[in-house]
Formats: C-alpha cells, sequence, structure tokens
C-alpha cells in the first residue's frame, strides 16, 4: 500500500505523516509545522515531499462535479485522475487538451506542475486550459481563481508547486475528438539536425510530435533517433483495442537494469527496429499517450537507489548547438537510459509564474542514481543550460542548486508572496538555501 | 442489467461510494441517503456525471429511528420500487472507551446494529410487498466472534448478520435475496488510525465484491474471499483457549 514517503524516482526518501482529505467543504485538518498537499506522487523528485511535516493527501477528493456535454466544460475535485476523466469521457466524444506521459496524475498535481504533452507546440501547457479553481489556504480562507478573477493568486498557483495553498477543485475546458485513436507517423532519424527538420515540417499539420532519441551514440551518429507524430482520428475499422497493461515490476530490482551495456543493446535495437521512411499506423491513445503505463511500477527497475529525472529547456537560438552539447556531454558519460525524449515546445506562454514549458528544445531522460557521478554529471549539464539561458523542470528534480533555480525562474520572488505560511516542500526548502 | 433501482443508506461511506461508482457506470437509478446533506450532494453529483440515470438524496441520522420509515417511504416513491438496497453506515467505535462509559457504549450499539435490524426489518417488508428485490448489508468479519480488541462493535455487527440469517430462511422467495457482506480490513477513513498491513484491502476492491455477490444473489460474503478461511478458523479455536490470547 503507498505510504506516500517516496516519490515517483524513488529518491529522496523523507519521513512524513499523512493526512487523507476526503471532503472538499472541509476545513484543512489540524497539522504540526509545515504540510504539503499531495495528488498520486507521480512527480520524480521532491516537489511532492515535505520532510518532517505532513502531507495532505487529496486523492479521496476524486469526484466528478459537472460535466457539460455541449460545451466540453467540466468541473471536479482536485484528486480526480486524468485517467479516470478519459476513460469515462473520451467513449462520449471529449478529450483531455494536454495530458503528461502518464495519465496516473491528478488535475491538482497537473496544475501544481504546469504539465504539458506532446502537443505543447499547438495547445501550449495544461494551466492554459485552466477555466478557474478554488484554492483553500491554511487559514481557511477560499477564494476562486482564474485568469479574471484573483488573477494574481492563479499565476501563483498554476505551475506553484502547491505552495500556494490546496486546490479544492478545478473546472477544465475539453476539446471534442472524433474517437479514442491516432493516426499517427513514425520514421527514424540519422542527425540531431533532422530532428529540427522534422519537427518543423511537422508542426502545422500534426497536434502532436515527439522524439525518441539514442543517448549513446556519438560522432556521426549523435542524436539519432526516432520522430513520431499524430492527429487524434475516429476508430480505424480494423481497430482492435489494445490489452489492458497487466505487466508490472514486482519488486525492487536489486541493482539497476538500466546499465551501460542493457542500455546500449536496447537502444541499438530501438533505433534500426523503427522505420527508414514514415510510416502510418494508427494507435489507441493508451499506448501511444502513455506506454510506460503499460508496466506498473516500472520505476522498481532502477534498483533500491531510485533514479534521477532530468528535464531542461533551450531557447530557440542556442537549442541546436546546446542540444548536441547536453548529448555529447551524456553519451561520454556512459550513463542515462531508454527513455531519452526530444520535444520542440511551441510559442504559447504557459499562464505561471514558475510554469517550465517555454518556447525552445525540450530534453528528458532518466539516469540511475549512482551517486556521486550522476550528480556531478547532472551539474555539468546545467553549466550547459545556464549558459544557454535555459530552464531546469522542477517536476522532475532531486538535486538543482538553489542558485540555479532561481536564474531559471527570476519570478521567485514575486512567487514568494503568495506561499502559505504553513505550507512548504523538500524541494522549496532546498532552492532557497 | 441496468436501470435498476438502487437505495443505499449510509451513502457517503467510502465502500458505499466505490459501490455507487459501479452501479452509476451501468446507468442505474440511485438513491442516496446519509447524515450529512452537503457531503451526499457531492456524491449525488459525482454520480450523474459518471452516467447513472438519476440520482437523487435523502438525509438521515440513522439514531433516529422515528425517521427511518419516512425516509424509505419517500426513497420508495422517488425511485417508484426498489430492486436493490444496499445498507452500508456505520462507525468504528472506541472499545476501550466503550468499557469506561456504558451510554456510549449502547449509542454505539444502536447506530451498528440495532438501527441497522430497524431499517432491515422495514425495507424487508418493502421488499417482500413487491415480491422481488435484494438486500445487502454491510456486517463484518469482527461479528464472527467477540475479540478483546473491538467487542461491542462485533456484538452489534453479530446481530445484524444472525438478523439477516434468520431474515434469509424466511424471506426465501426465488425474486428475493438478503445478502450479508463481511468485509475484512478496508483502508477506509473509518480506519485512518489503523496501520495498514498486508490483510488490507481497498474500498473499490471491497465494492467489486458486493457487486459482485449481488448479482450472483450470493447469502453471504466475505471480502476478501480470504477472510472466510481466516474466520473458520478463528471460530474453530476452543474458547478454553481463545480466552488465554489476544486478537
Amino acid at each position: 500500500m503507498d505510504d506516500g514517503l517516496q516519490s515517483w524516482g524513488r529518491y529522496p526518501t523523507a519521513q512524513q505523516s499523512l493526512l487523507r482529505l476526503r471532503d472538499r467543504f472541509a476545513p484543512l485538518p489540524a497539522f504540526d509545522g509545515h504540510a504539503l498537499p499531495r495528488g498520486n506522487g507521480r512527480s520524480y523528485g521532491d516537489v511532492c515531499l515535505d520532510d518532517g511535516g505532513t502531507l495532505l493527501d487529496v486523492r479521496g477528493l476524486d469526484r466528478f462535479i459537472d460535466f457539460d456535454p455541449a460545451t466540453g466544460v467540466l468541473r471536479c475535485e482536485a484528486g480526480m485522475l486524468l485517467g479516470t476523466i478519459l476513460e469515462l469521457l473520451v467513449p462520449r466524444g471529449w478529450f483531455l487538451p494536454v495530458v503528461p506521459g502518464t495519465c496516473f496524475v491528478t488535475v491538482g498535481g497537473a496544475i501544481a506542475n504546469d504539465v504539458h504533452g506532446k502537443n505543447h507546440h499547438a495547445v501550449g501547457s495544461f494551466s492554459c486550459h485552466v477555466q478557474c479553481f478554488e484554492l483553500l489556504r491554511s487559514d481557511g480562507t477560499r477564494r476562486v481563481c482564474s485568469l479574471n478573477e484573483n488573477a494574481d493568486w492563479f499565476a501563483a498557483t498554476v505551475g506553484g508547486l502547491g505552495l500556494t495553498g490546496l486546490i479544492t477543485w478545478v473546472e477544465l475546458q475539453l476539446r471534442p475528438v472524433a474517437g479514442a485513436w491516432f493516426d499517427t507517423e513514425t520514421r527514424r532519424f540519422d542527425r540531431l539536425d533532422d530532428f529540427f527538420e522534422l519537427s518543423e515540417t511537422s508542426a502545422r499539420s500534426f497536434e502532436y510530435t515527439v522524439a525518441w532519441v539514442d543517448c549513446t551514440t556519438r560522432g556521426s551518429a549523435l542524436g539519432r533517433g526516432v520522430f513520431s507524430r499524430a492527429n487524434h482520428c475516429a476508430a480505424p475499422p480494423t481497430a482492435k483495442l489494445p490489452r489492458e497493461g497487466r505487466l508490472r515490476m514486482p519488486v525492487v530490482s536489486p541493482f539497476s537494469l538500466v546499465n551501460g551495456p542493457t542500455l546500449r543493446v536496447f537502444n541499438w535495437q530501438h533505433f534500426h527496429r523503427a522505420p527508414k521512411t514514415l510510416q502510418q499506423s494508427p494507435q489507441h491513445y493508451r499506448p501511444w499517450l502513455f506506454p510506460l503505463d503499460g508496466i506498473r511500477d516500472w520505476n522498481r527497475m532502477y534498483g533500491p537507489r531510485g533514479f534521477l529525472q532530468y528535464q531542461c529547456v533551450l531557447p530557440p537560438a542556442v537549442a541546436r548547438d546546446g542540444m548536441r552539447e547536453l548529448l555529447e556531454r551524456i553519451a561520454a558519460s556512459g550513463q542515462g537510459s531508454f527513455l531519452a525524449v526530444l520535444k520542440q515546445f511551441g510559442a504559447i506562454v504557459s499562464p505561471g509564474l514558475l510554469s517550465f514549458p517555454r518556447p525552445g528544445t525540450t530534453l528528458a531522460l532518466d539516469f540511475a542514481n549512482r551517486g556521486r557521478v550522476t550528480f556531478e554529471l547532472l551539474d555539468r549539464l546545467d553549466d550547459i543550460v545556464v549558459a544557454a539561458g535555459g530552464a531546469v523542470y522542477p517536476a522532475k528534480d532531486a538535486r538543482m542548486s538553489g542558485e540555479r533555480f532561481r536564474t531559471y525562474f527570476p519570478a521567485w520572488r514575486q512567487f514568494e508572496a503568495f506561499i502559505d505560511p504553513a505550507f512548504s516542500s523538500g524541494f522549496w526548502r532546498r532552492v532557497m538555501q | 442489467m441496468n436501470g435498476r433501482r438502487i437505495l443505499i443508506v449510509g451513502a457517503t461511506s467510502a465502500i458505499a461510494e466505490a459501490t455507487a461508482r459501479l452501479y452509476a457506470v451501468r446507468g442505474d437509478a440511485l438513491f442516496l441517503v446519509a447524515r450529512d446533506a452537503r457531503r451526499v450532494q457531492a456524491v449525488a453529483e459525482d454520480l450523474r456525471v459518471r452516467g447513472a440515470a438519476s440520482v437523487q438524496t435523502g438525509t438521515l441520522d440513522v439514531a433516529d429511528f422515528a425517521a427511518h420509515a419516512d425516509t424509505i417511504e419517500s426513497a420508495c416513491a422517488a425511485l417508484g420500487g426498489l430492486d436493490i438496497v444496499l445498507i452500508a453506515h456505520g462507525t468504528l467505535p472506541d472499545q476501550s472507551r466503550c468499557e469506561s462509559d456504558t451510554d456510549l457504549a449502547l449509542r454505539e450499539f444502536a447506530i451498528n446494529g440495532t438501527a441497522t435490524i430497524a431499517l432491515a426489518s422495514r425495507i424487508a417488508r418493502k421488499l417482500e410487498a413487491q415480491g422481488s428485490g435484494t438486500l445487502a448489508v454491510i456486517s463484518s468479519v469482527a461479528g464472527d466472534r467477540g475479540r478483546a480488541s473491538n467487542y461491542l462493535y462485533g456484538s452489534a455487527k453479530a446481530a445484524v448478520s444472525a438478523y439477516l440469517s434468520g431474515l434469509r430462511q424466511r424471506l426465501s422467495a426465488p425474486d428475493i435475496n438478503v445478502l450479508t457482506i463481511k468485509p475484512g480490513f478496508v483502508d477506509t477513513p473509518m480506519t485512518a488510525a489503523f496501520r495498514k498491513g498486508a490483510l488490507w484491502a481497498k474500498p473499490e476492491q471491497i465494492a467489486r465484491g458486493i457487486v459482485r455477490a449481488i448479482d450472483r444473489r450470493r447469502g453471504v460474503v466475505y471480502l476478501p474471499w480470504f477472510w472466510r478461511p481466516i474466520m473458520f478458523t478463528i471460530r474453530a479455536i476452543p474458547e478454553s483457549l481463545f480466552r488465554r490470547i489476544r486478537l
């Protein structure tokens, strides 16, 4: 049973108590010291941890409140899982406008981290589609926040890492779809430059684009990968529903299954199995959008020390050179993982003071926690990101220095004024040092 | 099987809410009864979005016996009959406080035992008059044998289980069923203070078991199933030994 003591990266660990909320009308329960709202614990580092404090578990706030089938406006409690919304409303012709790589996140968590998806270039981040929400503060006050009402609280809370108060309910604008399927096109590419060209030519006619990148290759094969793009579509005539993922990593592996040799073999195979020219195929939304959700508890494969995610964004002007530098550095280290993702962000401005998505190119990948060598590598990657004027994603971070955070997110000064005096997190205390 | 008419008493309890969601997705019509008007309203809104044909609500404090009849009447009238009734209200009394405070013990017995029996007897008459329907009541494995740690709660649940057993015999018409539900440890707000181990189940898991048992017209169901052999063993321990152990 989930005790809520770890984040998805299984690093770091924290000691805290858990209070479960089930009634959105009730005041916050009493707690000693500081507290932090907690959704489904799918962020990777310490933004969802509060060592020495109390986690306010909102998973019991999982009720729908209202859905208007004419307009696609959905109101629900903040602990609602994105997967539950899709399960219920896709058959009725509506889809979430933005989903991250897993459907096991709560609506509140999606706002607190202002998550993004493979369609960022077309529709922006999750919070761009949030009409309004209610924010409950530890002093008992409640505010309905939107772009028009309490707009300053809206901007602070969106991407605000749960620190500005507890979101009780949310109103979202969904988008109509013809069905649960995607028309996908996939091909491999041999060089990093090809990724940029494919992204550019696909951006207008494809709502979703993403690339897997081989982070082990250097020299002429540096930045090779597999590019995918897709649009929503109705069920194809021959559609077979995907089997429900029943695979599961049953125990924590005693050592990381992701290491130099397994990584090279997997990546070589993954690249060479991909088609050389664009190949079309219809795919159900579940395997296309949430491939890893098919393997429960996959985070256990990184062994007892867990793993660190690293996601950064580099501004457009320096993205090509910067990405090349990052990938060279990672390949030379022999670390990295299968799960390396490249994506072009679009120009739509994220509404939060601390929102991560911004124009440019984003790279995300996992590193098995090998201790000092891993932390040193990530510090070197940060050097490149800082020099390029980029940023690192707090939702996936467990180690960036406070100085770096404050450089990446200069609006932290304005943000500070909105923090609930009774709320804190491991992440926030770390980056304020 | 859908479009059925379902009454749930104690509808804001975690197990009842999880069960109601399964019926809502099937497109059934529900009447929810709970103590707190605002919370039962929140559950009703949720069930409507999930697909329930209709959801109506009523408020009732089960300790107010005089109000039982009206509540059942209004549910019957609103639904136009009862296909399934689930009685799910309950508290988990503090055993040691019940030992030092007899009034508290009697109040807790009234909520978990007498009130449940009173509701069951009124609903049984309704089902008998209709000639059809299922009465499903959440009892507990705790009612199978009194144990030092919670025998006030256990004795109330034992009364409920024995009452339902007799009621099931009496109403042995082909279209009427009485189901006794005996959950083990369930991770709900009622048990928030307990440390959870391997035997603990989620309310959603219990809810699926309840719906399955109602569909299959079972008489007694242990949820999860492994509580049946566990309780068989506990009941089989001779009293001479039982009195010297702590469970």
